[in-house]
């Protein structure tokens, strides 16, 4: 298991020199440059090119790329031009809020798309599988973004049951200890802050959570209806075992292993997917920082984020291959 | 038909439902009535969070629209308008050339700190603006500086100018006197910049030998723009927090304040980039007022009881005919023809909102030296035909450029400004070709030349005219193509002419004369809009979008 852990992580650094190397030249073509964003619009030919300049825009790619990498080596992924703090503050500043609002749209995908996918197969063809098939349906067609602003109008501006924006209500004061509001809140038993970040969390969690519930709802369902046809289940229940046992342990397990891959491919997925709905929602994360770097050309905040996020996914896709072996013997056995 | 296990379940999920609705509906039941009461705090959503607390280095309008709450200027607006009157400055004097600027200070005005406004402190802060080295001298770090007082006292890029700054003595405890090299329009309006932020003496001794530390293209700002503690303005607010991971500053009623104590305990000031998110904040109840309303909103907010006055115009959108980019467009005949093809008072009437009014000329009419007597273009679009057709260009094909995902003060909505001037430029025959880029690269492209027809503007930063038009018709630049050397001659006799009726007279004429050469038709004056949720008594608001927020309360 080490050995395979190692050579995962030793996957990483090809993965990550080459994404790079596309970063570097994507953001070479992206249009405008920062001299253009950050300066006023009555800025000098001169003001905008002394900027340029003094970034090391003016250097030759690989001059710039070289650079870059010494700096990486040392741990340095730059300053964004925007704010003038390092990237890795940025993203350490950004990420609990995005993390907080990936692992509640995570929850609520699981939490409902398991129970329904399971309940539409084991009741198929009814009513409820009829509602759990079309509704995933419809929650993989529906922009997130839309869904984002639906939700918002019924629930914020309509019925006024949840905040519109932000990630806490104005004059809520906490304890900052992780960054991570929802814990900092239960370690230092700030009830009423924990309270007001799940209410802001609700709705930009459950516009998020649409896509990867109904994955879940839908893989879930075909995975059962297919483990539920197999001859060992027919065995376990000719056997006499217990209806539930047969149900969990037969049943769930076995069709639980797709769906745990594709939990891991969404949860990373949901970092991307969180730069809409924070935008919408206001919500102060990695997702809404990269949309306002895209706008102010923050190289360095676009290269480092998005080098940190693919680290994350591949992490990420780790721990599902680490866990797919706690599921299935015969992946340990290998 | 339901069997029993499927009605168990969605009876389940309804219950599970219905209660947490119940549970967030109960904690949740005073939403949508934020406000009111005097220890809450008044919200305002910005567009965007702010760059620095030093406002030295920032050159954006959410920044100074926090800093002006917190720092004081020598010179400031009046209320609601755009008059230059004294901030810290009680009057002022300049000598008959222009060059030495004296200004007598308010007595008893304290710093957040405790310390004592002299003329000394005065004079600290401007000569130590102007003694600033090496990556303070970066552009991005000292734009209003650059702009203003051109160079630094031992300038470290070949690029920078010679200083206009010479020094500054304290004449005694409250005169402090500011000597400049030469005399430029661009004063006294210079020293109102947000930039120019007063700062406590204890503050000067703190930030001493501050830092921006790092390497080419990777620095980062010295603590003290970072957090909150060290700066002490004069300003109505000290700042108490700024959370960076909440995009929020934290601005508190500073008792001592020298002026009208603040009616609000406590401002503050959330990013929301998105102009609908701001909109559904405020519905929602989340804040308390934002600014930059999309003129399509004004109406509905309104008939929901929000507040959205009306601010004076103080900017102008123009549509600039680039000679250098199109042979046709290098022929007067043809700027004519297209000048009268444009039909502004449908953008003003459809787009703007009210208070928008038609541009005669290169600066609203808010500003002196704007002339009643330049060339004007009515809408006709025979004549803009017959005058293409004169002119040979019966079939002209044009390029014509516009931004997208922006909006700016001076252009609501660029799209549908755009739609409408293609629509007239269509009737009278002209081919549009359509291009679109995304604001960065639209800036890029403008600056550059390469767009033949395009929209822009400018909303100024302080009231004078040279401020408009001296940005654009001062020497030959890639915008525009213009080459009028008689034009960029007067423009610079006008501009260090230190006689502000002479120079008023002089600008009037620049403006006939740019209208005479007409290097792009001068669009729409728009007031860009704000709004207050009902239950705030607003401040005043300001044609150069700088609220003074110490002049708003609770109602």
């Amino acid at each position: 298991m080490l050995r395979f852990i190692v050579r995962r992580l030793l996957q990483l650094i090809p993965t990550l020199f080459g994404l790079s190397i596309l970063l570097f030249v994507w953001l070479q073509r992206l249009p405008g440059g920062p001299e253009y964003a950050l300066l006023p619009d009555d800025a000098t030919t001169e003001q905008r090119e002394a900027l340029r300049r003094s970034l090391g825009l003016d250097e030759p790619l690989t001059v710039q790329y070289m650079s870059f990498l010494r700096r990486l080596g040392g741990g340095d992924l730059g300053t964004s031009l925007n704010t003038g703090r390092p990237v890795l503050d940025e993203f350490f500043l950004k990420f609990p809020a995005t993390f907080e609002l990936a692992v509640t749209a995570m929850i609520i995908a699981v939490t409902v798309g398991l129970p329904l996918g399971y309940l539409a197969a084991r009741k198929r063809g009814s009513v409820l599988d009829f509602t759990a098939v079309g509704g995933s349906l419809l929650g993989i067609c529906t922009p997130v973004f839309f869904l984002a602003f639906i939700l918002k109008v019924v629930f914020a501006e309509q019925l006024g049951l949840f905040p519109s924006a932000f990630r806490l209500s104005p004059g809520i004061s906490r304890t900052d200890i992780t960054g991570f509001v929802v814990l900092d809140g239960m370690m230092t038993r700030e009830w009423d802050v924990v309270w007001d970040a799940l209410t802001h969390l609700a709705l930009p969690g459950l516009a998020l959570a649409s896509i990867p519930l109904a994955v879940i709802t839908r893989m879930t369902r075909a995975g059962v209806l297919e483990v539920m046809g197999e001859d060992y289940v027919r065995t376990a229940n000719a056997k006499g075992l217990h209806r539930t046992t047969v149900r969990t342990r037969h049943v769930l397990r076995n069709a639980l292993l797709p769906v745990v891959t594709a939990v891991g491919l969404l949860t990373g997925s949901l970092f991307a997917g969180a730069v809409l709905t924070e935008s919408v929602f206001a919500f102060p994360g990695i997702g809404s920082f990269i949309y306002e770097a895209t706008q102010e050309r923050d190289y360095p905040v676009l290269t480092g984020f998005i080098l940190l996020i693919a680290t994350m996914y591949v992490f990420i896709n780790l721990l599902v291959d680490i866990s797919y072996s706690l599921l299935d013997p015969r992946v340990r056995a290998q | 038909m339901l069997t029993k296990s499927s009605r168990k379940a969605l009876g389940l999920v309804a219950v599970a439902t219905s209660l947490a609705l119940v549970a967030t509906a109960c904690a949740e039941s005073d939403r949508g009535s934020a406000g009111g009461d005097d220890g809450e705090p008044f919200v305002f959503a910005a567009a965007g969070d702010i760059g620095s607390l030093d406002p030295f280095f920032v050159n954006d309008g959410e920044s100074f629209r926090y800093s002006r709450q917190v720092f004081d200027t020598l010179l400031d607006h009046e209320s609601g308008g755009s008059e230059i009157v004294g901030g810290l400055a009680e009057d002022w004097e300049q000598s008959e050339d222009g060059t030495v600027w004296t200004f007598h200070l308010h007595d008893n005005v304290t710093f957040h700190d405790g310390d004592e406004l002299t003329a000394e402190v005065v004079c600290d802060n401007f000569d130590r603006w102007y003694n600033l080295t090496g990556e303070y001298q970066n552009s991005n770090n000292s734009y209003y500086w650059q702009a203003i007082f051109g160079g630094f006292a031992e300038n470290e890029d070949d690029s920078l100018p010679e200083s206009r700054y010479v020094g500054c003595e304290a004449q005694d405890e409250l005169t402090a006197v500011i000597e400049i090299t030469e005399y430029s329009s661009i004063f006294p309006g210079g020293f109102s910049l947000a930039s120019f932020g007063i700062m406590s003496p204890t503050t000067l001794e703190a930030i001493e030998g501050a830092e921006i530390t790092g390497e080419e293209g990777n620095y980062t700002l010295p603590e003290h723009a970072q957090e909150a503690g060290t700066l002490a303005g004069t300003g109505a607010f000290t700042v108490e927090e700024w959370n960076q991971d909440q995009n929020e500053v934290t601005l508190q009623r500073f008792d001592d304040y020298w002026g009208e104590p603040a009616g609000f305990e406590t401002i503050l000031l959330r990013a929301i980039p998105d102009e609908t998110a701001r909109r559904q904040a405020l519905e929602a109840g989340d804040i308390h007022g934002y600014d930059l309303v999309a003129p399509a909103d004004v109406g509905p907010l309104e008939d929901a009881d929000f507040q959205v006055p009306t601010r004076d115009v103080f900017n102008v959108l123009y549509l600039a005919y680039q000679q250098e980019s199109h042979e046709a467009l290098a022929e007067m005949e043809v700027r004519e023809a297209l000048s009268h093809a444009v039909n502004r008072q449908r953008i003003v009437d459809t787009i703007l909102p009210e208070g928008g009014e038609v541009a005669t000329q290169f600066h609203p009419d808010t500003l002196d030296g704007w002339s009643p007597d330049v060339r004007t273009f009515d809408y006709d679009p025979d004549l803009a035909r017959g005058m293409l057709e004169e002119a040979g260009h019966e079939d002209l094909e044009v390029e014509f450029c516009y931004p997208t995902e922006v909006t700016r003060p001076y252009m609501p909505a660029p799209q549908d400004i755009f739609d409408v001037i293609s629509e007239d430029l269509q009737e009278v025959g002209v081919t549009v070709e359509a291009t679109s880029y995304e604001w960065a690269e639209y800036v890029n492209q403008t600056d550059s030349g390469n767009c033949p027809l395009y929209l822009l503007g400018w909303t100024g930063d302080y009231n004078d005219a040279y401020n408009f038009f001296g940005t654009w018709f001062s020497t030959h630049n890639d915008a525009f193509g213009l080459d009028d050397q008689e034009l960029f001659d007067r423009m610079a006799e006008v501009s260090t002419n230190p006689d502000e009726e002479e120079r008023i007279a002089g600008y009037q004429e620049l403006n006939e004369m740019v209208m005479d050469a007409l290097p792009g038709l001068p669009l729409s004056s728009s007031p860009p809009s704000i709004v207050f949720a009902p239950e705030v008594d607003h401040p005043q608001v300001s044609p150069l979008t700088q609220e003074d927020f110490a002049e708003g309360s609770w109602k």
